[in-house]
């Protein structure tokens, strides 16, 4: 099953290579993971998705927590969370798709950001299954390349991932 | 205080009280000995990085105090490798320190560059690349805060050449703030009594216990706790001598070659009290067959150590010594259903089912009578033993009786071989009054023989009793049960002779290849100033049984009748 885990860390260098590294180590798979600031400086939060049981996950966390510059585990799974992921999608556009491609693209409520003769890159954001869908949609046009951020995500209402049990 | 980098690790060690350090110099450490030098700290040269690591490592599990070791950058860091992964599966406390290229060069493949914090990261409990003059000496008080605390381990910091001799402010901080490092020394109160509830009511309850009771000094409390409850103990590698060997409830160690008394208490126990410990697969054997009729409650200071292995029934994160005072505070004046029935039975295991062996003839010497007559020759005197890793390891741990924590040192975790001389060396550096013996084999010894050098520069008077069945004899055991006695590249021939390696060195050498002379050459090499070395020519297709064949149940024990 995905996890949704969400880890502060104090931002010292090879932080990230200590988180991962850890992941691989103990034979966790990442399937994304993405990091940024807080309002807090010297302290970044990392969204880190993870396919495993419940079990699995308990493990995982307890080691995480072990990394002396890991502040705070939270594992968002169960909880009333939003997740959003950034996706930038290059597509192959020629002039007579494009109408196609733009009434597809605002279903998805995406932007269209650069266009060229011969394609454009849309920008779309939403949760795993929302990216999932549009790129089955623009497979039909002929996808070149894909990039995206990995999810992040924040607790629905006043809580914070302080407020949730590790 | 105004101080170079080099300066302030030496003001460091002061504030920590490290009384020797142990290393080898290089290139990127030049200026950090000169201070050593200057200041006259006590260092010990090994004669390889990874010996250096192992002496620390023995010096720190001989006092409970951190180990320090220093390395040069890159293959004196790289050589480091063996001897801190070995601290950091036993949970000891090591501070590594290494040099590096200076910052300029980071990252440009310098000459003897290596990223050692990168290599060290899943073998260190924490580790620090110093950047910055400013941040060293709270750097090096974590370092020694973090080893030393919690669950113990190595910690390395990694100091670039060039910040040695910089200078800054040296403020040593009298606190450590680390935000993220909090480890939970008090159980939870609530599991805390649910524990010992427990306990009253088990009426078969076995106590397993590891290195954790070592490490917390709780081996008291863990007595009273199994005399006043009526509980047998079983205890782990790191763990012996925990528990005093004549003991009538200790049943010695349990699982691949643990005793007949310990594998049949854990399959019976209905209470398994896990104390300190980890569930290693060589203790539990195929896991869904361990402890089949047990609750389980396990107490360690690492919570990621609790149901990791096995799901238990109570967990307790905590210090042991501690969590064990306080389910004694519990258990005080309370009625304890009878557990003496159990008892009875444990004791009859282990009244029928000792170790055997059979030294008939007087030219077939067995290992198993060498260890049991160095021990009955020693014994008075309560050495401290070491031991490298194979076969001869195990006879130590059945044959050799330990009576109290920190006397018996052993690589478990890792299972190092050329760990058992080096750490001997530290442990003689610890107590230089005391008998040191180490328990080498054949292979493993030559794994770290150099360190006979340092043995006799430094006069540590190390009795090396070397187990030498020509064979890497674990290894031919296995295949002897397990590749139909395909013996491929087991063989130790082209052995040195050890008498005369150990003469080269200067160091003395004896040689037994008969039982009638064990006894006497053990008395003799006692006598002798100075590192010893006996080489005992033993029967070389002796078998460590019984033996549980891995991933099987603990109670198949071959050879176990
Ligand atoms: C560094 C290292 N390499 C390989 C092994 C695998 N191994 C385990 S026991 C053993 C044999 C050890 O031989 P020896 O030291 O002669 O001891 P014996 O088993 O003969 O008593 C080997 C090779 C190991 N434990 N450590
Ligand atoms: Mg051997």
């Amino acid at each position: 099953m995905r996890r949704i885990l969400t880890i502060l860390v104090e931002d010292r260098p090879g932080v990230l290579t200590r988180v991962s590294g850890l992941f691989s180590r103990r034979g966790y798979n990442i399937q994304n993971i993405a990091v940024g600031r807080t309002i807090e400086p010297g302290i970044s939060r990392m969204t880190v998705s993870v396919e495993a049981d419940p079990l699995t996950v308990e493990q995982v966390v307890k080691q995480l927590n072990k990394l002396v510059n890991v502040l705070k585990v939270s594992d968002l799974t169960e909880e009333a969370s939003i997740g959003r992921e950034l996706m930038l999608v290059k597509i192959k556009a020629d002039p007579v798709k494009r109408s196609d491609i733009q009434q597809m693209v605002s279903t998805f409520r995406g932007k269209i950001i650069d266009v060229s003769p011969d394609s454009m890159i849309v920008e779309v954001t939403g949760d795993d299954e929302k990216l999932q869908a549009f790129t089955l949609m623009m497979q039909e046009f002929g996808i070149k390349e894909i990039v995206s951020t990995g999810q992040i995500s924040l607790l629905r209402g006043s809580k914070t991932m302080r407020d949730v049990k590790a | 205080m105004k101080m170079t980098g080099a300066e302030m690790v030496l003001a460091a060690f002061e504030e920590e009280g490290v009384e020797v350090v142990f290393g080898f110099p290089g290139g990127a450490v030049l200026t950090l000995y000169d201070e050593i030098f200057k200041k006259g700290l006590r260092h010990i040269l090994t004669r390889h990085e990874q010996g250096a690591a192992h002496a620390a490592d023995g010096y720190a599990r001989a006092t409970g105090k951190p180990g320090v070791v220093i390395a040069t950058s890159g293959p004196g860091a790289t050589n480091l490798v063996t001897g801190i992964a070995t601290a950091y599966m036993d949970s000891v406390p090591l501070v590594a320190i290494t040099g590096q290229v200076a910052r300029p060069n980071i990252g440009t493949d310098a000459f003897q560059e290596a990223d050692i914090t990168g290599i060290s990261l899943p073998i260190t409990k924490h580790n620090f690349l110093v950047k910055d003059i400013g941040e060293l000496p709270r750097m090096m008080k974590e370092a020694f805060h973090i080893a030393n605390t919690g669950r113990k381990g190595p910690v390395l910091i990694d100091l670039p050449k060039d910040l040695q001799v910089e200078q800054g402010d040296f403020v040593y901080p009298s606190k450590v703030e680390i935000p993220g490092y909090k480890p939970t020394y008090a159980g939870h109160p609530g599991q805390i009594s649910k524990a010992a509830q427990a306990i009253r009511r088990a009426s078969r309850p076995l106590l397993y216990t590891g290195g954790g009771v070592v490490s917390s000094g709780a081996q008291a409390e863990l007595l009273t706790l199994s005399q006043q409850a009526r509980i047998p103990i079983t205890t782990t590698l790191t763990g012996l001598g925990s528990v005093p060997h004549d003991y009538e409830l200790f049943l010695g160690m349990p699982g691949m070659h643990g005793t007949y008394a310990a594998n049949h208490a854990l399959n019976e126990c209905d209470l398994l009290v896990a104390v300190g410990t980890r569930f290693d697969d060589r203790v539990t054997g195929k896991l869904d067959t361990f402890v089949p009729r047990a609750k389980i409650i396990h107490i360690d200071i690492d919570p990621a150590e609790i149901s990791k292995n096995v799901v238990v029934d109570i967990p307790i994160v905590g210090d042991v010594r501690l969590t064990l005072e306080q389910i004694l505070k519990r258990l005080a004046n309370a009625e304890t259903d009878g557990t003496e029935e159990w008892c009875q039975m444990v004791r009859e295991w282990k009244a029928a089912h000792p170790f055997r062996y059979c030294q008939d003839s007087a030219e077939c010497l067995k290992p198993q009578f060498v260890i049991e007559e160095i021990y009955r020759v020693t014994r008075d005197k309560g050495p401290i033993l070491t031991t490298d890793v194979g076969q001869h390891q195990m006879w130590a741990a059945h044959y050799f009786r330990v009576n109290r924590p920190r006397k018996f040192i052993s690589s478990g975790g890792l299972g190092t071989m050329g760990f058992g001389f080096p750490a001997a060396l530290g442990a003689q550096v610890a107590h230089p009054d005391e008998l040191v013996v180490c328990i080498a084999g054949d292979g493993s010894f030559q794994m770290n023989s150099q360190e006979l050098a340092t043995a006799v520069h430094y006069r540590l008077p190390v009795k090396i009793a070397v187990i030498n069945n020509a064979y890497l004899g674990m290894v031919r055991q296995w295949q002897k049960y397990f590749y139909e006695g395909r013996y491929a590249h087991s063989s130790m021939a082209g052995s040195p002779d050890f008498v005369r390696l150990a003469e080269a060195y200067g160091a003395a050498g004896l040689r037994v290849a008969s039982a009638d002379a064990v006894t006497p050459t053990i008395e003799r090499a006692l006598e002798m100033d100075g590192p010893v070395l006996i080489d005992f020519q033993v029967d070389p297709e002796e078998n460590v049984l019984p033996m549980v064949a891995p991933n099987t149940s603990i109670v198949e024990m071959i050879g176990g009748e």
